[in-house]
């Protein structure tokens, strides 16, 4: 199970909702990703057109809890007024802090993430930041109170991979809130890799979303996590610079 | 009445007293929507007895796709 505040979760799959191809290949991809938790962005309404249809119609909201992030805050301010509009809607009190500090590589703000998480931790959310490999800054959002950590394997949208296996490592292992691997994941043996090395859970979007066949990508990813996180509690095998035969040495009927 | 909604200058009838009426006029009233207006953020409950006056600068913003 995986705890996030006052909330469980079988699935430790966080699954994205921007940029598939269309609602239905969307839906299907929710659905058969399992994924429980879904984040989704705060944006301006179009007014004009109320017909335009919306993700959030097409899906059973009782089955899934809602994870919006503050995407588009470049402070802390920004990121607390996103965060309040999004709880004022009454369907989620969970936000993943996101305040972008470089247009280039959409890395976070270390100083206004961490702002934006004690000010919203002090106003009662749960609160998941998203947050760079700093093994230190990891620590102090942990130490805010922060209800769970989220590391980039590596630059959003990148597919990349986990750039920095050492300080995520670092990060598993000092902390005692979940530890969600978010953003850069490109397959499913990223994630394998996440899970394996110790991970609570995994944030992605753009890997299935942007995949020739999302669909079939986001069931990938589901047992991609899965089998990682089964991997990790079965306990790895030490790795040795020699053979070891898997078969008897004694009772060979070939040879002398 | 003026309105300065989603940053927009728009013109509705006078006869819009409350938020809850504006949502109305806009068909939005279905729609899973969050409110602020003039800097405040309104629950649901707050839409019907918040007043509309000329001038006042109000957000209307949604969920939509993100990561």
């Amino acid at each position: 199970m995986l705890k996030i505040g006052s909330y469980q979760f079988k699935s430790r799959l966080l699954l994205g909702t921007g940029k598939y191809p269309n609602y239905n290949i969307q839906r299907e991809s929710v659905e058969l990703s399992g994924a429980e938790i879904l984040t989704f962005s705060v944006r301006r309404m179009n007014i004009f057109e109320p017909n335009q249809p919306n993700f959030l119609e097409k899906i059973d909201l009782k089955k899934y809890k809602l994870l919006p992030n503050t995407a588009g805050a470049k402070t802390a301010e920004e990121a607390v007024r996103t965060a309040r509009l999004a709880k004022a809607s009454g369907l989620c009190d969970m936000i993943k802090v996101e305040v972008i500090g470089c247009d280039k590589t959409l890395l976070p703000d270390p100083v206004e993430t961490l702002k934006a998480t004690e000010q919203l931790l002090e106003e009662g959310f749960t609160v998941l930041p998203y947050t760079s490999d700093d093994v230190v800054l990891a620590r102090k959002l942990e130490e805010l109170g922060a209800h769970a950590i989220m590391p980039a394997a590596s630059p959003i949208g990148s597919g990349q991979g986990i750039i920095n296996p050492l300080y995520l490592k670092f990060i598993i292992e000092q902390s005692n809130v979940p530890v969600i691997v978010d953003a850069g994941i490109g397959t499913p043996s990223d994630a394998t890799i996440a899970m394996e090395m110790g991970a609570d859970g995994v944030l992605l979007n753009t890997a299935v979303a942007g995949a020739t066949d999302p669909v079939k990508m986001s069931k990938a990813m589901k047992l991609a996590i899965e089998a990682g996180r089964l991997g990790y509690e079965a306990g790895r095998i030490a790795k040795k610079p020699y053979a070891t035969a898997s078969s008897p040495k004694d009772g060979i009927s070939v040879g002398s | 009445m003026n309105l300065l909604v989603n940053g927009d200058k728009v013109e509705v009838p006078d006869s819009i007293e409350t938020m809850a009426q504006l949502i109305k006029y806009y068909q939005l009233d279905k729609k899973v929507l969050i409110v602020e207006h003039n800097l405040t953020i309104l629950n649901k409950e707050q839409h019907q007895y918040s007043h509309i006056s000329d001038g006042d600068k109000i957000e209307i913003v949604n969920f939509v796709g993100g990561g």
